[in-house]
């Protein structure tokens, strides 16, 4: 089957640039099927909800990583900014006592700062993201320590509802608000890629950044966007942690850069910028998510099987990309 | 600078068009007493270099105008002052009559001057249709609209007689596609002066034809187009008239119609020609052989073929692109391992299994790609010609910087590399330049066998005769060559054998005596076998 649709979309209609979203997509059917028959109550769709419910937040981060990415950049501070926002959230919730509606914005705004600040050094100084957005993680959960070195617990009215509320679908299927907050997102990023000038300048400059300077784009404004984009989804994601975690704590999210920038490769796009799409990396997230249910389904494997399979995934996908590259250039 | 030189009579050379309505007429006049772009007195400073010197251009409606000049005149650096690129620290730049300062590519485009570079500046992996919109794409309601730009997209190829896919990723397209592609982009942002870079230097015959066939079409439009080409024909087809640029100066503007190609390149590298055709001096045995393959081949890379390059002896291969010339090369030099057959170095019988393998036995290499395979741009021209030496030594050993200053130098002056100072960066030299850096950095090795893969490609006339100029020196001192081009005149000129090859396979040997003529290569690449 897998191998019929492939042979085809090379000969037929499925142009190139979709045949790697197209893998995911069926590693993750294959996925579901061989769960499904492997485990009583796997085959459902709350199973599918639920690895949403459970990854919204990572959803939200994948999706501003995979702006960057486009644009042939990375990303490295989303897990320190989003341990930063539910730090600043719980703390000046229990201390001072702000309510939600100062504290959120708050908590966006300085998200979005940072990745501001960032994208403006990364473009001023034409230094490698790498290395400008790994002082970034530094100095993001440096800060968190600053506000404190322990939990910090969240009894926010407003927070606990968001954390309990289930949003009633047809036939026993919920998903929690977080799920509708990253939908939106998903849907609204998909939108801004793919019809607006500031979406096609990102695939642009991703694909050559000389040739789109040359082309009159503002490159330089488009990168220093993107990282503002992802600023501003950690910080949400962050919103969206705190939410399901119920506290603030400088050890959130540790590591959580490296999950989406997994989500975003194993959703197809190229670590090299310009070729990718949004719907991608939320099959991304959904394939990882699927491996931690399947390892829990399976209850004897320790977690970090999760972690193996992640690599051993990364690995096939990243030899998937570099043979369809190969085969381009040819 | 007062009056530059004849034929820059303010009425440009405009076929008589009978029956023609008048007042078109009488508007090209008017426009062409005007020159839609003047740019006066440029001068640019680069760290080191004085790159552009109380440079004038003028551009008129309606014409083709070449811009000439060897690698490193200025043309490039004029271009990318009026384009915007680079800032201007001299003069004045007027359009349509008013001066004009652009900040950047955009606010050029946005006036009217829009540029196709030498590369192809698209970005490959967006379609056709967005490569030509991006930046400008039609929107509705604040959204793209993708299906107007598609439609506005195949309209606008349709006048090029373009029929392409147009939401194809342009990487599916031939460079001289992609080509067309920049230029439809470039026309369509209301162009009135059109620069195209070296646009001719990748594509084939038949392509230039149709990028010329559009080129005509555009000045029928009245734009004025700034054409750049190494490409002498191609000039004396296309062009109405032309502005020579040497070392940073104007040296004239001329009616193409009035100026001959050997005043041209006269005048381009400031000297009457060399005489090429005396590049070797009388006539020499050949009895030491150095470098002798038998029977050597790579299964699917080339098929066995003998044979023997003797000192001092220039051997040229001849032959189409793929034909095998490379490969032969790459065998020689260790690059790729040979499936069949020997190599002996001076009688003895040698393996050369990697190219430090054949450096040892003072086998020199260079390859045709220069930009990929040879020179690291942000090192120093003196970093860039002591690399192989130093690679040969170990680097357990540096060559002492005194040693090196000396041989660089040496190398610098022999060559003539301009700007003559070892501390510039490779990346800032012009084309010939940098092939010049390449060939320093084997010369410094002091080879017995020089293998020249194309060195003359892409680089002017003027560097282009010094480097032939300089292969008949070595050759003359003992040195044996063996040079592949892709251009038979100067196999010709140069070698004292030709091989000739054909589908991978080493057909003929012919010695280079009067017989030996253009159609002589021609005929037996033509025909597999000795004519």
């Amino acid at each position: 089957m897998t191998t019929e649709t492939l042979t085809h979309g090379r000969r037929l209609a499925v142009p190139a640039k979709y045949v790697p979203i197209l893998v995911t997509a069926c590693l993750f059917a294959a996925m579901f099927v061989a769960g499904g028959v492997r485990y009583e109550g796997f085959a459902s769709g709350q199973v599918i909800l639920n690895v949403f419910i459970d990854n919204a937040f990572l959803l939200v981060v994948a999706v501003g990583m995979t702006f960057v990415i486009l644009t042939g950049g990375i990303d490295l501070s989303v897990g320190s900014v989003v341990a930063l926002s539910t730090m600043i959230s719980a703390s000046l919730m229990a201390g001072p006592g702000w309510p939600p509606y100062l504290v959120i914005p708050l908590v966006l705004l300085i998200g979005s700062g940072l990745g501001l600040v960032m994208g403006y050094i990364v473009h001023a100084f034409d230094i490698q993201p790498f290395i400008v957005t790994l002082a970034g993680m530094f100095l993001a959960r440096g800060l968190c320590y600053t506000i404190g070195t322990d939990s910090i617990p969240i009894e926010d009215p407003t927070f606990t509802a968001f954390a309990q509320t289930r949003i009633d679908l047809f036939a026993d299927l919920w998903i929690s608000p977080s799920v509708l907050i990253a939908a939106v997102v998903v849907l609204g990023a998909a939108y801004v890629l793919h019809y607006t000038r500031l979406g096609r300048g990102v695939y642009a400059t991703g694909g050559s950044e000389q040739s789109a300077l040359l082309m009159g784009l503002p490159v330089g404004r488009t990168k220093i966007t993107v990282y503002t984009i992802s600023g501003f989804c950690s910080a949400l994601g962050g919103v969206l942690l705190s939410f399901y975690m119920l506290s603030g704590y400088g050890l959130h999210a540790v590591g959580m850069e490296l999950d989406a920038i997994a989500a975003v490769v194993i959703g197809g796009t190229l670590l090299t910028g310009g070729s990718g799409f949004l719907f991608g990396t939320v099959l991304g997230v959904l394939v990882l998510g699927l491996i931690q249910t399947i390892i829990s389904f399976e209850g004897t494997l320790s977690s970090w099987w999760t972690k193996i399979f992640i690599g051993l995934l990364l690995f096939v996908f990243i030899l998937l990309q570099r043979l369809f590259s190969a085969r381009r250039r040819n | 600078m007062t009056g530059p030189a004849p034929g820059a009579g303010p009425v440009p050379r405009e076929r008589p068009c009978p029956g023609g309505a008048v007042d078109r007429e009488g508007a090209v006049e008017m426009a062409a007493l005007a020159p839609i772009l003047r740019m006066s007195g440029i001068g640019k400073q680069f760290p080191g270099v004085k790159a552009l010197d109380g440079v004038d251009l003028r551009l008129l409606p309606g014409e083709v105008h070449a811009l000439m000049g060897e690698n490193g005149a200025g043309k490039s650096t004029l271009i990318k002052v009026l384009t915007g690129v680079h800032p201007v620290d001299a003069g004045e730049i007027e359009l349509a009559g008013q001066a004009v300062a652009f900040g950047s590519p955009l606010e050029a485009q946005a006036a009217g001057i829009s540029t196709v570079y030498q590369e192809v500046n698209l970005c490959a992996n967006l379609s056709v249709a967005e490569n030509i919109f991006i930046g400008r794409e039609p929107r509705r309601w604040g959204r793209i609209d993708w299906r107007r730009m598609r439609v506005r997209a195949a309209d606008l190829l349709d006048r090029l007689e373009l029929d392409l896919d147009v939401s194809a990723p342009l990487s599916t397209y031939s460079l001289a596609i992609q080509q067309m592609v920049a230029i439809a982009r470039a026309i369509d942002i209301e162009a009135r002066v059109l620069i195209l870079d070296e646009p001719t230097s990748s594509l084939d015959a038949g392509e230039v034809e149709q990028l010329f066939r559009v080129m005509r079409a555009l000045k029928e439009q009245g734009i004025a187009i700034l054409f750049v080409s190494h490409f002498l024909d191609q000039i004396y087809e296309i062009s109405d008239r032309m502005t020579i640029l040497r070392n940073g100066r104007l040296v004239g503007e001329h009616l193409t119609s009035e100026l001959s190609q050997v005043e041209l390149v006269a005048k381009m590298i400031g000297q009457e020609l060399a005489d090429l055709e005396k590049l070797h001096g009388e006539a020499k045995v050949f009895d030491r052989p150095l470098v002798e393959a038998r029977g050597l081949g790579r299964t699917g890379a080339i098929e066995p073929f003998t044979l023997t390059v003797h000192e001092g002896e220039v051997v040229g291969l001849a032959g189409l692109l793929g034909s095998g010339r490379t490969e032969i090369a790459r065998l020689l030099f260790g690059a790729d391992h040979a499936s069949t057959g020997e190599i002996a170095v001076g009688g003895v019988p040698v393996s050369l299994r990697t190219p430090r393998a054949a450096m040892t036995h003072r086998i020199a290499f260079c390859s045709e790609n220069r930009k990929s395979d040879g020179l690291i741009p942000d090192l120093t021209v003196r970093e860039n010609i002591i690399l192989a030496l130093q690679a040969t030594r170990g680097w357990t050993r540096p060559v002492p910087r005194e040693q090196q200053d000396e041989l660089v130098g040496r190398y610098i002056k022999a060559l003539k590399i301009n700007p003559a100072n070892p501390e510039h960066l490779v990346r800032d030299l012009s084309g010939g330049n940098q092939q010049k850096v390449v060939l320093a950095r084997w010369l410094i090795l002091e080879p017995r066998l020089l293998i020249l893969d194309e060195p003359t490609r892409g680089i002017d006339v003027g560097a282009k005769a010094e480097i032939q100029r300089l292969v008949a020196r070595l050759s003359d001192g003992g040195m044996a060559v063996l040079f592949i081009s892709a251009e038979l005149e100067e196999v010709l000129r140069l070698s004292h054998r030709v091989g000739v090859l054909r589908d991978r396979r080493l057909v003929a040997q012919l010695p280079n005596d009067a017989t030996l003529t253009n159609d002589v290569l021609l005929e037996t690449i033509a025909s597999g076998g000795p004519a």
